[in-house]
């Protein structure tokens, strides 16, 4: 067959060309863009990551060495509590959102308010929360820090279990209620248990999305120097000192905060991915 | 049973046993209301305790609102109106004014939308029309990792790694061939450190081109296949389809997706505050010190000490709030039009 060559399609196959190029492009910005900043903290991390580091307490002003335990307990604390409080939350208003919610003001105003929620300025919650707590108790708390958490964690909750709900087939309901089972029974008993999986992807991608948090924390859970179990009172926790630690002057400091980066940073991948390959598998079409 | 079927006073027992069967017939008739009744109880119950838990989510919203307006009041009392437009923000002489916090978010938001909107649009296209099947996954996960990315990590990456070389090789080039140019020219002078507004808007786009992506990606997949396969019919390349079909047929929710992104630009704190210099100035060079809403935020709420300082940053978060509450609003009507539309095809 004879090629085609005229000028308007030589211009037409130019300009495809150019337009698949430039997209081909943008991807791989993209992916170099994370291969850097991954690369990065893998060579200025390993460095850092020792026994020490999960051993010792963050060192004071101009000593040598020190760890980031108080920190890692502590968020491993602040993020536990806050996902104890998000899940039976955000996963009761998630059920009222899916049982209830079709046709219904209340329910679309709290689908559309928790949309806003997902994407609020974090530090504006921070200071909400200080504001209504740190301000009324005249300290700074780890309990502030897990509430700020939380407040951040329900709509990712709620968000992801509305939307599970709705996957389930009608007529397994149906054949629920055909049996005589009251409505909580099936909502609770036969729907939720029908997308466990899905609503306990979305309490991790939650619980990833308030690992690294640092701005709610800075007006709620502080810092704290020394190691404390104790949440009522400031606590130590991995962003706030990462931050404090990245910007100082000692080279150990900034050491441990390279090492604090990478182990927050690939916990919240591994988090991600394992939300995102594990338990995607098993939820239903 | 067969024995009492065979026997002969069968009539004599038959009123008896009727009377029992309407007997057992009406305690179970009873326990069934009962049972029905706790039912409707429990599922009442049900109802309220799930309904409470949805509205606590609007009940955040509006202690959000009220405590900011609150504690944002006595500043506003104090400058009135003006506070919005005044460049001064001093804590030595406790004045203060928005105008630079203001015009740093905007411009940081708004550099980082002009430039996470093309890539985005072109992440998008890669993985829809472009990528082979067997890719698309890996690597749409992949992009979306960079979501999930903390903040502060693109803060110290961004301040230790990228300023620098930036600062060395980048802007000197920006400078020497945008700089002497007639009106943009203005934007590129000033000495060249690595951080400021220019580097704070890059970090921005990259943290947001996640997000647009992911949406324009949804958008996407729901143009119908039979308009992409008659315009690929009539011969158009594969660029036409997407510039005249897809594109057309999705504009609601690429800029609701834009939207988005723009919102969450807005309120990011931890990373703009690493690399904007943090300097209560207000200057016509994107290569200079400046501050968001959010990085002042984050510098001055823990070490505010008069009540008018705090207030004032009070006030700022209010202004914030109040802005990405609306950006994020009109995201989410133009999405619901989109989805919308899904519905119809």
């Amino acid at each position: 067959m004879k090629q085609v060559m005229n000028p308007v399609y030589r211009k037409r196959l130019l300009t495809h060309r150019i337009g698949i190029a430039l997209s081909v492009g943008a991807m791989s910005v993209g992916l170099l863009v994370l291969a850097w900043i991954l690369v990065t903290l893998a060579i200025k991390g390993f460095g850092a990551l020792s026994l020490n580091m999960f051993t010792q307490t963050t060192p004071a002003p101009g000593s040598e060495g020190g760890g980031l335990m108080n920190a890692i307990i502590g968020t491993v604390m602040i993020v536990s509590l806050s996902t104890l409080i998000s899940t039976p939350i955000g996963i009761l208003a998630g059920i009222y959102l899916a049982e209830y919610g079709e046709e219904n003001k209340v329910a679309n105003l709290t689908r559309f308010v928790t949309d806003i929620m997902l994407s609020a300025p974090s530090i504006v919650i921070g200071m909400f929360v200080w504001a209504m707590y740190v301000a009324t108790a005249k300290h700074y708390s780890g309990y502030a820090g897990s509430i700020a958490l939380a407040l951040i964690a329900v709509p990712v909750v709620v968000r992801t279990t509305d939307n599970m709900l709705r996957l389930v087939p009608n007529s397994l309901l149906e054949a629920a209620f055909a049996l005589g089972a009251p409505r909580w029974k099936v909502a609770l008993m036969v729907r939720l248990r029908a997308v466990k999986a899905g609503v306990i992807t979305g309490v991790l991608l939650a619980v990833a999305r308030i690992s690294g948090e640092t701005a709610p924390l800075l007006f709620t859970a502080l810092n704290n120097q020394f190691f404390s179990a104790d949440m009522n009172g400031p606590m130590a926790n991995l962003p706030v000192v990462i931050y404090g630690f990245a910007m100082s002057p000692y080279d150990n400091w900034r050491e441990l905060a390279w090492g604090g980066a990478l182990l927050v940073t690939f916990s919240v991948l591994a988090l991600n991915i394992l939300s995102r390959t594990v338990f995607s598998q098993k939820q239903p079409n | 049973m067969s024995a009492d079927i065979t026997s002969t006073p069968l009539n004599t027992n038959e009123p008896v046993q009727m009377a029992t069967a309407t007997a057992t017939d009406d305690a179970e008739q009873r326990a069934l209301h009962r049972t029905m009744r706790n039912q409707r109880i429990q599922d009442f119950f049900f109802h309220k305790t799930t309904m409470l838990f949805a509205l606590s989510v609007l009940a955040v919203l509006l202690g959000i609102i009220i405590s900011l307006m609150v504690g944002a009041w006595p500043a506003f009392k104090e400058f009135g109106p003006r506070f919005i437009t005044t460049v001064e923000w001093d804590p030595v002489n406790d004045q203060y004014g928005a105008a630079i916090a203001i015009v740093g978010t905007l411009a940081t938001s708004g550099i980082a939308l002009l430039i996470a909107f093309p890539v985005s649009f072109g992440i998008a296209l890669f993985l829809t029309e472009i990528c082979p099947a067997g890719l698309r996954r890996p690597l749409g996960t992949a992009v979306e990792l960079l979501a999930g990315i903390p903040s502060i990590i693109y803060g110290m990456w961004g301040l230790f790694v990228f300023a620098p070389l930036f600062g060395d090789y980048v802007q000197p080039l920006l400078k020497s061939v945008l700089g002497p140019l007639p009106i943009i020219g203005q934007f590129f002078t000033g000495p060249t450190m690595g951080i400021g507004i220019l580097t704070a808007a890059l970090i921005l786009a990259v943290m947001i081109i996640p997000f647009i992506s992911s949406v324009m990606r949804d958008v996407f997949e729901i143009v119908p296949a039979v308009l992409k396969e008659s315009a690929y019919g009539l011969g158009c390349t594969r660029w036409e389809v997407v510039r005249k079909i897809v594109l057309p047929y999705t504009k609601t929710g690429v800029v609701g997706g834009v939207m988005l992104g723009l919102g969450r630009a807005l309120g990011e704190t931890m990373a703009v505050t690493f690399v904007i210099g943090n300097a209560n100035k207000l200057s016509w060079s994107l290569f200079a010190a400046g501050n968001s809403i959010a990085s002042t935020l984050a510098n001055e709420f823990a070490e505010s000490d008069t009540p008018l300082h705090t207030s004032s940053l009070f006030a700022l978060a209010l202004i914030l709030f109040v802005i990405t509450f609306i950006v994020l609003s009109a995201a989410k009507l133009m999405l619901a039009g989109m989805s919308r539309k899904e519905g119809v095809k």
